[in-house]
């Protein structure tokens, strides 16, 4: 079978931002660019983004990148690398600007400069007081990029490649990447990207859980991709949740409704928080909220007939209050959950949020692979950012609006080392190896050739209730070790899962099921550094990680200051330390320090 | 409408960039679409070409567009 190959000196796959900003990068440097996307640019998940993006201009405080970068290094629970920390920090100006340039439409103050506002954990002077560093465009912060980004890559010449899926990335025997197979939903069809340079700019995996909020698109595409292709995956413990997501649903309920007034409360109508927090009850730090909502779930006090949410209720506000103050939440809660808060409680629970781990990245962009005894060795021709990559610069836990900051800032570090990579060394494409595509078809023709399998949906069902039962905001050690079994029995059943339709064309069902193998790397990558990490630091929380003197609130430095990395081969785990140091020679490393608010 | 047809608007649903939407119109797809007639079929076709906000905030609007298709469509997706 001979396999159409498109020749690229780029292939980006992933339109979100972190692609868009990549692309535009390598394409106004006047090398031939390829962006592959599942969906149309626009439709990317980066267009649920509506906090802003950090950036220390100081137009409505006093700032600076020093003390941003204290803010980020202390929200990572120090598990960032303090070099692309400061980097990332230090070019959030210059990305801001930039965008500003490309026709981003930023809220103003008066005085024309942007406006910016607070956000949850940046602050002033080093933890003083908040600071005003998001920059936002209203509530749209992440469409309007998109559509910024998107018109200029158009002008730039960047080739789109829109609703086709990358499947498998190329390597050859120098282990080097070579770029992906990918196929075309329309017409079912397996094509080779050759590229001298591969970013993966995927977005993150949100779906491995049962409640997200991630949108259905977030399958960890280029996670998964990267895990089979033997590269292994930086500390996938790490996920952030929200407490309130819609039960059964996962869309975000707003801390605003609590700040409101919202009560939680069990199954018996009891407010529980105050038994967990008796000061700030239900005004909790998230992940306090969280973890209260799930040993409440977990000791049998949950409502519903599964017993497996708890209820925000806010029917003592007036009808009034909340249709004047909260209509989009009302609004969410009748659509989602059938409820009219004015009426009855919400139901909710923690819900998965954003992927801190991923393709471990220097802060070039460049994947790094331990190799002998370096543990941090590039991978030729291959790159990532934004959610699907780890530079590390959230470490254990993001901050607000700094997801944003590091699609810009990384999508255009990797799109410049590129550049400089192919300037310097100009090159020919090195030769695909002969079964360049052999991976790809051999995994499609084992989906149109399985019989008697499983069922796609019911693998994906699977798979989301045990990552939210074994895997959830709150670890248990039992829970985690069963949780391993668990999820390597799901992943055996997703090697034979069968789809009734076999036609080439817009065959959703095989997308799906395609989507599904890379979730399936994600979840067990997931399950099974978490149960490996014996300490509580960041969003990684065990019950059994004790608050003494030496590991307060449960941080095991001694032990455990080090980066995971996972092997799909083998469930192998490894580590690497973690980098205190910052870029520069002149700027001093964050002291290891408790982390409170 | 065809297979294909139908497969590639069925895509367009179900991966959109906000969980509302993938949640909503992947509902209304299993609901209501085959009830729908071809006049509802070409104004939902248009309504799911929207960008994700547009379609979000048309869809919890109290907005009642002037073409009658469009607002029989409308008022289906927001039963659903």
């Amino acid at each position: 079978m001979t396999i159409p190959v498109h020749k690229y000196d780029v292939v980006i796959v992933g339109a979100g931002g972190a692609g868009l900003r990549a692309a535009l990068q390598v394409a106004e440097a006047g090398l031939k660019t390829a962006v592959l996307s599942k969906v149309f640019p626009t439709r990317s998940h980066t267009v649920a983004a509506q906090g802003g993006v950090a950036a220390s201009l100081g137009n409505v405080t006093e700032d600076n990148w020093h003390w941003h970068m204290y803010d980020t290094v202390k929200g990572s629970d120090w598990l960032g690398d303090q070099d692309a920390i400061e980097f990332m920090v230090k070019k959030a100006n210059e990305v801001v600007v930039e965008l500003e340039h490309f026709g981003m439409p930023f809220d103003r103050l008066d005085s024309g400069k942007i406006y910016q506002r607070p956000f949850g954990g940046h602050s002033q002077n080093y933890g003083e007081k908040p600071v005003n560093r998001s920059c936002a465009a209203a509530d749209r912060t992440g469409h309007a990029m998109l559509h910024a980004m998107y018109q200029r890559n158009v002008k730039a010449n960047t080739q789109f490649f829109v609703e086709w899926m990358a499947l498998d990335l190329i390597r050859d025997e120098d282990g080097d990447v070579l770029g992906v197979t990918a196929m075309e939903m329309e017409t079912g069809e397996v094509h080779i990207f050759h590229a001298k340079a591969t970013i993966f700019a995927t977005g993150g995996a949100g779906r491995i859980y049962y409640s997200s909020t991630n949108a259905f698109i977030n399958t960890g595409d280029g996670v998964g991709m990267a895990a089979r292709a033997g590269i292994p995956l930086e500390d996938m413990e790490f996920w952030q949740f929200h407490p309130t997501g819609v039960a059964g649903a996962g869309v975000l309920i707003t801390e605003g409704v609590r700040g409101e007034g919202g009560i939680l409360r069990n199954a018996s109508g009891e407010r529980f928080m105050e038994r967990y927090a008796p000061n700030l009850k239900d005004l909790a730090s998230r992940d306090v909220v969280s973890r209260s909502m799930v040993t409440e779930i977990n000791e049998g006090r949950g409502c519903g007939p599964d017993k497996d949410h708890v209820l925000l209720d806010i029917t003592h506000l007036s009808p009034e209050t909340i249709m004047k103050r909260l209509p989009g939440i009302r609004e969410i809660s009748i659509q989602f959950a059938g409820v009219d808060p004015i009426k009855a409680p919400i139901p909710v629970v923690p819900t998965c949020h954003y992927q801190m781990g991923g393709i471990p990245t220097n802060y070039k962009g460049q994947v790094i692979v331990p190799k002998g005894d370096e543990k941090s060795v590039p991978v030729g021709g291959f790159y990532a950012a934004g959610e699907c990559a780890c530079a590390s610069v959230h470490g254990a836990n993001r901050l607000g609006t700094n997801s944003l900051l590091d699609l810009l800032v990384f999508g255009k570090s990797s799109g410049e080392t590129v550049v400089e990579d192919l300037k310097n060394n100009p090159r020919a494409h090195k030769p695909l190896p002969a079964n360049a595509a052999d991976v790809s078809l051999a995994r499609i023709a084992r989906l149109d050739n399985q019989k008697g399998g499983e069922n796609v949906h019911e693998v994906r069902l699977a798979m989301q209730r045990t990552m939210q039962k074994h895997a959830g905001v709150f670890r248990f050690n039992d829970l985690l070790k069963a949780g391993v079994e668990e999820i390597k029995k799901v992943a055996e059943r997703a090697k034979t899962t069968e789809i009734n339709d076999k036609s080439k064309v817009w065959n959703t069902a095989r997308t799906e099921a395609l989507e599904l193998d890379n979730l399936i790397e994600v979840a067990k990558a997931t399950m099974i550094s978490a149960e490996a990490r014996k300490e509580s630091r960041g969003a990684h929380v065990r019950d059994d990680a004790l608050d003494t003197a030496e590991t307060p609130a449960g941080r095991d430095d001694k032990n455990w200051l080090k980066h995971t990395l996972w092997y799909s081969e083998g469930n192998r785990l490894d580590y690497k330390p973690v980098n205190l140091q910052p870029m520069s020679a002149d700027v001093e490393s964050i002291a290891l320090a408790k982390r409170t608010y | 409408m065809e297979r294909a047809e139908y497969e590639r608007l069925r895509w367009r649903c179900i991966r959109r960039g906000l969980l509302e939407l993938d949640l909503k119109l992947t509902r209304f797809l299993d609901q209501e679409f085959e009830k729908l007639t071809d006049e509802e079929v070409e104004a939902f076709k248009r309504m799911a070409d929207m960008d994700d906000l547009e379609c979000w905030k048309l869809i919890v609007s109290d907005q009642v567009p002037s073409d009658p298709h469009e607002a029989a469509v409308l008022a289906k997706v927001r039963k659903c």
